[in-house]
């Protein structure tokens, strides 16, 4: 009974050995498996920005003009702003937009500053190119706020969490949730089928393994990688970016474990019901790429979404893996007020994992 | 042209990286016969088919095919040649007729000679029933006997079969090679690698490779006499263990 | 010639009996166009706020109403501690906080906190707020502004997303399907048995790659029909225009699955490299977010992007009826990246290996 015992351990050890090298062995996946995060948190840390910048300007009617032409160097000096060139004409408009050369224009009536002075309102035609329509109506805002000119403020404003506005803020946690979760789920949905595929399970049922030590060998690697790729993404995060880790940093590595274990399990779901490499593959990458990225609230808020989109989103279990690294990091929340979503990430973990466990006792049967 | 040898290797060579697969090989294959490229898993034997089919480039030596340079002439000798991989690489998810078409289509047979051969070979093959299924149904034995026509199927000179008998029942192995008789005695020149030792008595002449060399060469009758043993396959064991 | 035609028909025989990919055909484009059009948008909806306020007069009254009405915002909590609503903040419940202080119908200035995780959001909300305010309190303006929206007259974010959404859709078949095909042959080991026919290297890509062009540009057309029975997205521009420059583009994205092809064993590793790559691409895309956004460092890289010029094409055409000179530009690039790109697949690509 003992030498069973021991023999299944030893086996067990050299199992998980054998994985490991498998993964060291395939050199071009491991450089997307790391180069990925990398990747990604440089983009969406420099890149990748929300906040609109450079919007181009073509202006008219503002030559000669002493105020038209100070509101235009207004515009021009802010950085959301920049004015390109006269325009003339509806003609030169359409042909600005459609060669892309500026996305709105701000036409001034003739004779602005005198219509200033003249009882009733002076007039200025502000022109979008709506086919982008967060420029059109952030551009229709700022001019009529820039025109408007008050000087009091009509309110305080105060920018919570994060003064700066810096896009890095919305994306990086994000970047975490969607690695994590494609990294994970992926490569163990990939790794089981291909097993299963090239005939070794079988020879691994049948040897001193129980089917659970086989399931949590190839599953261990993953395990490991998922958290150096944690590790690297919040080195960066904190060093790179400036995005601050305001909670606690045990609270959130201990969320990040948990969440892997989340993606794991629906990898070990996927690979038990699909039949080849191929299909296992694919719905991995479209069935779990797409609503993780849109409908976990990493790009997009989720609260602009349609209402069935909105629900679907409920079953995405980034969606509450991004609220929780997101209270932790620029809230600097604690566990009290995210322990809902946690339990949640939880329950789905062992839902996945009791149902594939289901499946494979089916399927050996 | 009959003298003209069918293959003509000197001091062949392929090495990957510090692992040489084929050490300065040499040998001469004669019109029409059938010539047995024998060695263990590993020595070497697919390498060097691959090299004189044109898809793997040596190293370093010489070879001709059917009388043309593999360096430089690679695309003549692919119209003189057929070839039957190790792996079988018919489509699977193809019916018989439509495979037969396709690849008689690739070597440039034009539509009434297509449907002639495609009758051709499945009445031979006594695929008719299964003619318009998909090839993934077929018994292995019918599908080695079919990748062996389809191979035959523009009429080359010589023919290479990689390993075409693996993982076949002994019957089906002799049923085989009735078919690789009738090709030889068409005039086609045969170059068969195995691992089967007992089909080394099939064929006219033989070579054992052994580590990426050519241990022994010569017909099957003259080895036995010569290293004193009854059998191919004892020839082969002590051959392999560096004992001649 | 002759046998390119031969693999053409193989290639779709192979293809159109693989059961995965008929529903990857058809169904893709639909869950696609309609999950991503309708998930992509950064439209302010529904923005949780408290209010907090020891009363609320008239005029506060009034605001609130008028911000409810505008759909930015949902009153979820009203409240007289300030340390209640930062509490919802906190717990990630409310996302702005409208403090009316006791002097507000006087004059008195509200107090507002902004959640500003999300940056483009919190500004819009501050924008918004600003605005209304302003027109509030302010004598009547001395100036009168008349805003035109140009070729998107209600705003409608999914007319700015669909053309991006196609051009990812193409994309995906030009580039991944095809190199996993290709990858396909090479891991069974069925690309053997066509390598030692006397196939020209020539003749095998244009086989093989061809089938993935004329699904992708068909793709395109079921695609665009869908758009424009779903969103009714106006297609100003020319028709021809538009698939003549879509043919330029796939013969980028189908060099590029080549290239992959060549560089990679399995499937899998094609996926992955195939994923990978395109992910770059996309997000460097402005499909998401806009390019005049990005450093001047990234704003050069996107010029290298193929699916750049080709959405921005897209959008160009469709929505503002551009023609051939205003897209000219965009279309050199394509060009020249099919050129270069075709040229180094192919050269990869071996029918003999080394």
């Amino acid at each position: 009974m003992r030498r069973k015992a021991d023999a299944s351990r030893g086996a067990f050890f050299g199992f998980v050995r054998k994985e490991f090298r498998h993964i060291l062995r395939d050199r071009r996946t491991l450089v997307v498996l790391f180069g990925m995060p990398v990747l990604m948190m440089g983009l969406f840390g420099y890149a990748i920005r929300n906040e609109l910048e450079n919007v181009r300007i073509g202006v008219a009617g503002a030559t000669g003009d002493e105020v038209a032409r100070r509101i235009i160097q207004r515009m021009d000096a802010s950085s959301l702003f920049e004015v390109v060139e006269e325009v003339t004409g509806s003609d030169g408009i359409e042909d600005g937009f459609r060669h892309g050369r500026f996305n709105a224009a701000v036409i001034f009536e003739p004779g602005f500053a005198g219509a200033l002075q003249r009882p009733g309102p002076a007039h200025v035609q502000v022109i979008t190119d709506a086919s982008n329509p967060n420029t059109a109506s952030t551009v229709q805002a700022y001019v009529e706020a820039v025109l408007r000119g008050s000087g009091m403020e009509p309110a305080l404003f105060q920018m919570r969490y994060n003064p700066e506005l810096k896009s890095a803020y919305l994306f990086v946690p994000g970047v975490m949730a969607v690695i994590l979760m494609l990294v994970s789920a992926l490569m163990t949905s990939i790794t089981i089928t291909r097993e299963r595929e090239m005939g070794s399970m079988e020879v691994l049922l049948v040897s001193p393994l129980h089917p659970t030590q086989i399931i949590i060998g190839k599953v261990v690697p993953y395990l490991a990688l998922s958290m150096i790729n944690v590790a690297t993404i919040l080195l960066l995060a904190a060093f790179a970016f400036e995005v601050p880790i305001r909670g606690s940093l045990t609270l959130l590595v201990g969320e990040a474990f948990l969440f892997t274990l989340c993606a794991l399990s629906l990898g070990i779901l996927i690979s038990s019901r699909s039949s080849s490499l191929q299909t296992s593959t694919m719905i991995a990458l479209a069935g779990l790429l797409m609503p993780t990225v849109l409908l976990s609230g990493f790009i997009f808020p989720i609260a602009s979404m349609p209402a069935p989109l909105q629900m679907l989103s409920h079953v995405v279990p980034a969606k509450w893996f991004l609220i929780i690294v997101r209270s932790i990091m620029i809230r600097g929340v604690g566990l009290e007020l995210i322990w809902r979503e946690t339990i949640i990430i939880a329950g789905m973990t062992l839902l996945f994992i009791g149902v594939s466990v289901r499946s494979f006792k089916l399927r050996l049967e | 042209m009959a003298d003209v040898p069918a293959i003509e290797v000197r001091e062949l060579t392929r090495r990957f990286g510090r692992f040489t697969a084929v050490d300065a090989v040499t040998f001469e294959i004669r019109r029409g016969e059938i010539f047995g490229f024998l060695g263990a898993n590993g020595a070497g034997k697919t390498t060097a088919i691959r090299m004189l089919t044109g898809l793997l480039q040596p190293t370093s030596g010489d070879a001709r095919v059917d009388g043309l340079d593999v360096y430089t002439q690679s695309d003549a000798i692919k119209r003189r040649i057929g070839y039957m991989s190790q792996r079988f690489s018919l489509y699977a998810d193809l019916t018989t007729r439509e495979n037969i078409a396709f690849y008689a289509g690739i070597y440039g047979l034009g539509r009434s000679d297509i449907a002639k051969r495609s009758r051709d070979v499945i009445e031979t093959l006594e695929l008719t029933e299964v003619a318009d299924r998909r090839i993934a149904d077929l018994p292995l034995g019918w599908k080695q006997k079919l990748a062996f026509s389809v191979a035959l199927l523009h009429e080359p000179s010589i023919v290479f079969l990689d390993e075409p008998t693996g993982g076949v029942d002994p019957i089906a192995r002799r049923q085989f090679w009735e078919h690789i008789y009738g090709a030889a005695d068409r005039g086609v020149t045969v170059f068969v690698t195995t691992h089967y030792m007992d089909e080394a008595e099939y064929c006219d002449r033989i070579s054992i490779m052994v580590n990426g060399r050519i241990a022994a060469l010569g017909t099957p009758t003259e080895l036995k006499a010569r290293f004193a043993t009854d059998s191919v396959d004892e020839l082969f064991v002590r051959l392999a263990r560096g004992r001649p | 010639m002759n046998s390119v035609l031969v693999l053409l028909r193989k290639e779709m025989r192979q293809i159109f009996r693989n059961r995965t990919m008929l529903p990857i055909i058809f169904v893709m484009p639909i869950v696609q166009l309609l999950v991503l059009a309708f998930a992509a948008t950064f439209e302010v909806r529904e923005t949780p706020m408290t209010l907090v306020g020891e009363a609320f007069g008239p005029d506060a009254r009034q605001l609130v109403a008028e911000m409810q009405a505008s759909g930015y915002f949902d009153v979820v909590n009203r409240t007289t501690s300030m340390h209640e609503a930062e509490r919802d903040m906190q717990a990630g419940r409310s996302r702005v906080i409208l403090r009316f202080p006791a002097d507000y119908e006087r004059g008195g200035r509200l107090q507002v906190v902004i959640d500003a995780q999300d940056g483009a959001t919190a500004g819009v909300v501050q924008a918004y707020i600003g605005r209304t305010l302003g027109a509030r309190r302010t004598a009547p303006a001395p100036v009168e502004i008349r805003p035109v929206h140009w070729y998107n007259p209600n705003l409608e974010y999914e007319l700015y997303m669909v053309p991006g959404i196609l051009v990812v859709l193409v994309t995906m078949i030009g580039t991944f399907l095809s190199a996993i095909n290709l990858v396909r042959e090479k891991e069974i080991g069925t690309i053997e048995q066509l390598n030692v026919t006397p196939i020209r290297k020539w003749e095998l890509i244009l086989g093989k790659l061809l089938p993935f062009w004329i699904i992708a540009l068909f793709e395109l057309a079921f695609g665009l029909g869908l758009a424009w029975i779903v969103f009714r997205i106006p297609m100003e521009g020319s028709l021809p225009l538009i698939f003549g420059l879509a043919a330029i583009y796939l013969l980028s994205m189908l060099g590029l699955g080549l290239w992959i092809s060549a560089i990679t064993e399995t499937q899998q590793q094609a996926m992955f490299i195939s994923w990978f790559i395109l992910v770059i691409f996309i997000l460097m895309s402005g499909l998401f977010t806009p390019i005049e956004s990005m450093p001047v460092w990234a704003r050069w890289l996107t010029n290298l992007n193929p699916m750049a010029h080709f959405i921005e094409i897209m959008r160009r055409v469709l929505l503002k009826g551009a023609g051939p000179e205003a897209v000219f530009k965009q279309a050199l690039m394509l060009w020249l990246f099919a050129t270069a790109i075709l040229t180094l697949a192919t050269r990869k690509y071996r029918k003999v290996a080394g």
